[in-house]
């Protein structure tokens, strides 16, 4: 991130639809590039992007999240993914054989579960599965929501920065793409991950995050 | 108090010292709630006015639903103490009409179609009211919304204009709107121009309505500078 990074609002121009591509964030309107929501600017291979600042947490197929049971139907679960919309999991869709109507000896209202975006349609209906490996009903721990849009800070550039908080907290965690993570480990040390947790939060829009993190877990630790 | 008693205008200047083509003065403060998604608190001369936005979430009941966009569902509320007598708290016809052209001026520039099914919640709570609350209402809900992250196509301002004494002054007072001949709130999107909320209580001749809406459009240009820096403020700072 060594290029000049700027601020944007919902209808800055961003440039000439001719030269540059609008991406995400961004729509075009008579050949000019507008920003569509407030957040940085960034340029790659041709597209004008906007990585938001705020905003909830958006879904797509394939994203690993963290959902709790909010409804267990004859043959499926309706599960709270922190989107705007309900998503729903299907008895086929576990990796259990279950019963028809016997759905609540597996999942209960009130338990978490990991699991992967499975299908969104048109109207933004979502379905989940849990057949992958790493999906899993979760047992223990504690469950941290943060804003979605900081996700991507808390993993880091190719997982350094979740490295970084697995080497220094000794904890096993997981982070879903909709701003839950779960953490387990022992308490104190569990109490140690969420305050550095909530400190990237805070200074998520910064430069240089990586590093001034491993120094402040370094002096923590003592 | 009779009308004639009291004169608006004397010597070019207006009852609060202001030339006719001056606005009061505004200032917002941008994510100032922790639990909404996004806050605005606004200042516009003795207009005190706080919104948040919760949303784009899931809109109840479920028959309020549309397949193919979202709802902005707008609520304007004045508080008990806002005015000089106490106002009955609770919705009533003239906020029900507020909350319903506020929803419909912000519907004109969000995304609704990005989020089928969904509902964007907008709170506008009046603490402190003096004339002109549906404008101060609108430019602070447009801020709130750019907090909250919301895809729109630009940052809506809102400021009115009216007759007093035969003369055409932006802004009023509520001296001025009470005793005036006439008042013209307006919403536009300052980038295209189009307008998003006209209405006009009382009578102007159609001369008067065309130099009062080009003065009322540059008043609505200034006013998205203002919101479009303390945005920029509240994120720039921080921006290594």
């Amino acid at each position: 991130m060594t290029e000049k990074r700027t601020i944007v609002i919902p209808g800055t121009v961003l440039g000439d639809a001719e030269q540059k591509k609008p991406g995400v964030g961004t729509f075009r309107e008579n050949n000019v590039i507008y920003a569509s929501r407030l957040g940085i600017k960034v340029e790659k291979a041709g597209y004008v992007n906007i990585i938001p600042l705020s905003g909830v947490y958006n879904p797509h197929v394939g994203d690993n999240v963290i959902g709790i049971i909010t409804e267990c139907q004859l043959s499926s679960w309706m599960v709270d993914i922190n989107a705007p919309y309900p998503a729903m999991l299907h008895v086929n869709q576990v990796p259990w054989k279950v019963d028809f109507g016997s759905t609540g000896e597996y999942l209960y209202v009130g338990d978490s579960i990991i699991c992967k975006i499975g299908l969104i349609d048109e109207s933004k209906k979502i379905e989940l599965s849990m057949e992958d490996r790493g999906s899993r009903k979760i047992d223990a721990g504690i469950i941290l929501e943060i804003q979605p849009q900081k996700v991507p800070r808390v993993i880091g550039k190719n997982g350094s920065m979740i490295t970084l908080l697995k080497k220094y907290s000794n904890c096993w965690m997981f982070v879903g793409q909709n701003g839950r993570i779960c953490i387990k480990g022992e308490s104190d040390r569990v109490d140690f991950i969420v305050e550095a947790i909530r400190k990237i939060e805070k200074e998520a829009h910064t430069v240089g995050l990586t590093s001034r993190m491993e120094q402040f877990l370094k002096e923590r630790q003592k | 108090m009779n009308k004639n008693e009291l004169q608006l205008i004397k010597k070019g200047k207006r009852i609060d010292g202001r030339r006719p083509d001056e606005i009061r003065p505004i200032d917002i403060q941008v994510g100032i709630l922790n639990r909404a998604d996004g806050s605005c608190y606004l200042e516009w001369g003795g207009n005190k006015v706080i919104v948040a936005v919760y949303g784009p979430r899931e809109l109840l009941p479920k028959h309020q639903q549309d397949s193919t966009r979202a709802k902005v569902n707008a609520t304007y509320n004045m508080a008990a103490f806002s005015v000089e007598d106490r106002k009955r708290p609770g919705p009533d016809r003239r906020s029900r009409e507020i909350s319903k052209v506020t929803s419909e001026a912000l519907s004109g520039v969000v995304f609704t179609e990005q989020f089928p099914r969904a509902t964007i919640d907008v709170y506008i709570e009046v603490l402190d009211a003096q004339a002109g609350t549906r404008c101060a209402g609108i430019t602070a809900a447009a801020v709130a919304l750019a907090d909250a992250g919301i895809p729109m196509r630009d940052i809506p301002a809102s400021c009115a204009v009216g007759k007093v004494d035969d003369t055409l002054v932006l802004d009023l007072t509520k001296e001025e709107d009470n005793y005036g001949q006439a008042d013209m709130p307006l919403a536009i999107s300052p980038r295209t121009e189009e307008i998003l909320l006209l209405q006009m209580d009382g009578h102007l001749t159609m001369k008067e309505f065309n130099t009062g809406l080009e003065l009322v459009i540059d008043a609505c240009k200034k006013i998205s500078e203002i919101q479009k820096k303390s945005l920029l403020n509240k994120y720039g700072s921080s921006l290594g």
